[in-house]
């Protein structure tokens, strides 16, 4: 390596750690490239969570993590902790789901910390009797024209269960 | 009588006259004749309490009463449970089917035999034996389920299973789930008996109620443990068939006509 290029290569570090220097100590800065702070919005169908927020914010997947096993295993289906609550309440009034824009209300706390959610690959991200707005899936992708033609034909869950009755 | 009367003049809210009222009520629920009950008594349970091993879930599948030609069962359970009609997969052999029909015919006489197959909630399951992560259960009143957060999509249990019971989904839903039926992709899944449907109370699948909307009347589901229950009564006095019963699977679904 020449002497040059070693000269160069201090010059480079020094300039990069005086900038670094200068961007933490000012406050006034703006934060160029962060993350977008997450977007929360309040539930309208209630005023306060199942349990305190702030512990909600911290334990939620343990307190679903526990009801899951209740649900599946045993057969326990009480509401309090089930994540078809969280889903109606936290649907967002926009996309009636909470993981399908950025701004929903799972998604945009996850995108933040960059955990990846793993349960909309199973669960429905809209409350229940909302699958007007559900997109087609991969299977009946290629449907979608036959599906809009016989849009009125098809049985709905609550139609059949008035048959039934 | 007349004190009862005189009462509720008085005080129209008493509590004597309430109580009256109710007694009434469940009397004429219950006394229209002897053994003859004016409503089904639902099986539904209180949403805190736990499956119970006292019922066992189960079907009477009427061979002689299936129509040719009707799918009604198919289609039903389909738009219950939100998977998609094999005929409009894209991937028709890989697409997943939790209930199927079958139309066989005898090659000597010609007969011709139509039913329904799909899982058989055997009380000594394969699939439960084989799986390697302890998700493919039996649930405490004989439904065999799939446990999504824990399987691995081996798909043992699909060798295992002698009934062709069970799919795996092979492709993403995209969010096109229902919210009472959870799948997804990389899970092995089949009939529940409308597990849903069951823990909601309704006390009947999607299937069977489409059966009898249809007026077939081939499909008898309820509890097998319950001696007075319609199914109990039925597997009583009609001759009927487990399928492959030298394998001694217990089965919960009964054939009749086969
Ligand atoms: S029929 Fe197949 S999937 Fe159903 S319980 Fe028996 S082995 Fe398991
Ligand atoms: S596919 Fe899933 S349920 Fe079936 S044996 Fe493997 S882990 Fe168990």
């Amino acid at each position: 390596m020449t002497g040059k290029l070693k000269r160069l290569l201090a010059l480079g570090a020094v300039v990069l750690t005086t900038a670094t220097l200068a961007w933490a100590g000012s406050d006034t800065q703006p934060k160029a490239s962060g993350a977008p702070k997450p977007v929360i919005t309040k539930s309208v169908k209630a005023e306060q969570c199942v349990e305190d927020t702030a512990y909600m914010r911290r334990n939620h997947m343990k307190v679903l993590d526990g009801h899951r096993d209740k649900t599946v295993i045993e057969g326990i289906r009480t509401k309090k902790h089930s994540l078809k609550e969280c889903i109606n309440c936290h649907a967002s009034e926009k996309t009636g789901s909470v993981a399908a824009a950025k701004d929903d209300f799972c998604v945009s706390c996850h995108s933040y910390a960059a955990v990846k959610i793993d349960c909309f690959e199973c669960h429905s991200t809209k409350p229940k009797g909302s699958m007007a707005m559900h997109p087609l899936n991969a299977e009946t992708a290629h449907l979608k024209h036959a599906l809009a033609v016989n849009a009125d034909v098809k049985v709905s869950a609550e139609e059949m269960a008035k048959v039934a009755q | 009588m007349s004190e009862h009367d005189t009462k509720s003049e008085k005080e129209p809210n008493s509590p004597e006259r309430r109580r009256f009222i109710g007694a009434a009520t469940a009397a004429a629920g219950l006394a229209i004749a002897p053994g003859v009950m004016l409503y089904e008594v639902a099986h539904g349970r209180p949403e805190e309490q736990a499956a119970s091993s006292a019922v066992r879930w189960g079907m009477l599948v009427d061979a002689t009463q299936c129509a040719t030609g009707c799918d009604d069962c198919v289609s039903a359970c389909s738009t219950e449970n939100g998977w998609t009609p094999v005929a409009e997969s894209r991937h028709p052999k890989q697409a997943p089917q939790w209930i199927r029909k079958l139309e066989l015919q005898d090659p000597l006489t010609q007969m011709e035999t139509n039913l329904p197959m799909m899982c058989q909630h055997c009380a000594d399951a394969p699939c439960v034996d084989v799986c390697p992560t302890g998700a493919s259960f039996k649930r405490a009143d004989g439904i065999v389920l799939v446990n999504r957060h824990t399987c691995i999509g081996c798909r043992y249990c699909m060798m295992a299973c002698p009934y062709k019971a069970r799919s795996l989904v092979h492709e993403s839903l995209n969010d096109t789930q229902l919210a009472d039926v959870p799948r997804g992709m990389g899970c092995v899944e089949a009939c529940t008996l409308c597990v849903q449907k069951i823990d909601r109370g309704d006390g009947n699948t999607a299937c069977a109620e489409a059966c009898t909307a249809a007026g077939h009347n081939a499909l008898l589901f309820g509890d097998m443990n319950d001696p007075e229950s319609e199914i109990s009564k039925r597997l009583r006095e009609l001759p009927t068939k487990q399928v492959r019963a030298d394998l001694n699977l217990n089965l919960g679904v009964r054939y009749h006509g086969i």
